[in-house]
């Protein structure tokens, strides 16, 4: 495909799309993972909060 | 699931749950359809192949300036209602915004150079799209700032409010001042201006960046519902280490 003189401001705008898109999927996974990690090592010690604690005592 | 029983947030991330996989798949299928009609439109007949800057140029600008009024409706949700998923809606949408409206300044930049002959004007539009950037930027700092949550709230729910007022500004700028940047083509009175082989890879390319915000979105307030209740179990866990 030509895209004429402009070919590299076109192909640099669509780049910057991509990696600005790639950086906010990135940022969503990693911190998810971050605080499932970090709410997963809290409740590993006992810690829970009384809704959790209420789902567990029920029978 | 009626409309209150979200404002429970383990019932939110339920919801959550089931319904991202599926807004996932419908962004990339429609991003890849708009990409496509917009790589195959033709070539606009003064400014070349460089149009093709606008299926993601434009889109970037409607939702930097539609992610603040989202945020100021949750704003009033903080201010007015208490509602306790408002500020986690408006907190998760402002690294959003502020990335769209990053990508619609660098793209404008990208496509002003070669057509307008210079990257940068200090013209209506884009000075007031720039003043839009830094309040997303100022906001997000208001946030890490203040550590507590509900204080910070009602800080970031006045500072949104007050920047609506940029949101008229940056919209009718081109038509209040004279600028280098062109009229409003799509919204405006009387109808598009633009020829439809162009007009539908835009609306199509719009609809998929709708639809990302909306993936994006849902994700991140499921990572601050996660994040508060991290910060209250350390409380916890701190006032129980204190008894």
């Amino acid at each position: 495909m030509d895209l004429g003189p402009y070919t590299g401001f076109i192909l640099a705008a669509y780049a910057v799309f991509i990696g600005i898109v790639l950086v906010l999927i990135a940022w969503v996974l990693i911190d998810h993972r971050a605080q499932r990690r970090r709410l997963a090592e809290l409740e590993a010690r006992g810690i829970t909060r009384r809704s959790a604690q209420r789902e567990l005592e029920r029978p | 699931m009626s409309l209150i029983d979200l404002a429970n947030p383990t019932r939110f991330l339920a919801l959550v749950q089931r319904t991202l996989p599926w807004l996932a798949g419908a962004t990339a299928a429609t991003l890849a359809l708009g990409l496509w009609l917009g790589w195959a439109a033709p070539d606009d007949y003064q400014q070349g192949a460089t149009v093709k800057i606008m299926f993601i140029h434009v889109p970037a600008a409607w939702l930097g300036l539609f992610c603040w009024v989202l945020m100021s409706a949750s704003a009033l949700g903080t201010l007015v209602w208490r509602h306790p998923l408002a500020d986690v809606a408006a907190k998760a949408a402002a690294p959003i915004g502020a990335a769209f409206t990053l990508l619609c300044l660098v793209t404008g930049a990208l496509w002003g150079r070669p057509m307008w002959g210079t990257y940068w004007v200090w013209d209506a539009r884009l000075t007031s799209m720039l003043i839009l950037f830094l309040m997303y930027l100022g906001l997000i700092a208001l946030w890490r700032t203040v550590e507590d949550p509900s204080r910070g709230a009602r800080a970031a729910a006045i500072l949104i409010l007050v920047g609506l007022i940029n949101i008229p500004i940056v919209k009718f700028s081109v038509d209040w001042w004279n600028t280098l940047h062109q009229p409003a083509a799509v919204f405006r009175v009387g109808g598009p201006t633009i020829h439809p082989s162009l007009l539908w890879p835009l609306l199509i390319m719009a609809l998929a960046f709708m639809l990302l915000f909306a993936t994006l979105h849902l994700a991140a307030m499921r990572n601050e519902i996660l994040r508060r209740r991290v910060r209250t179990l350390q409380l916890m866990r701190a006032v129980a280490q204190g008894a």
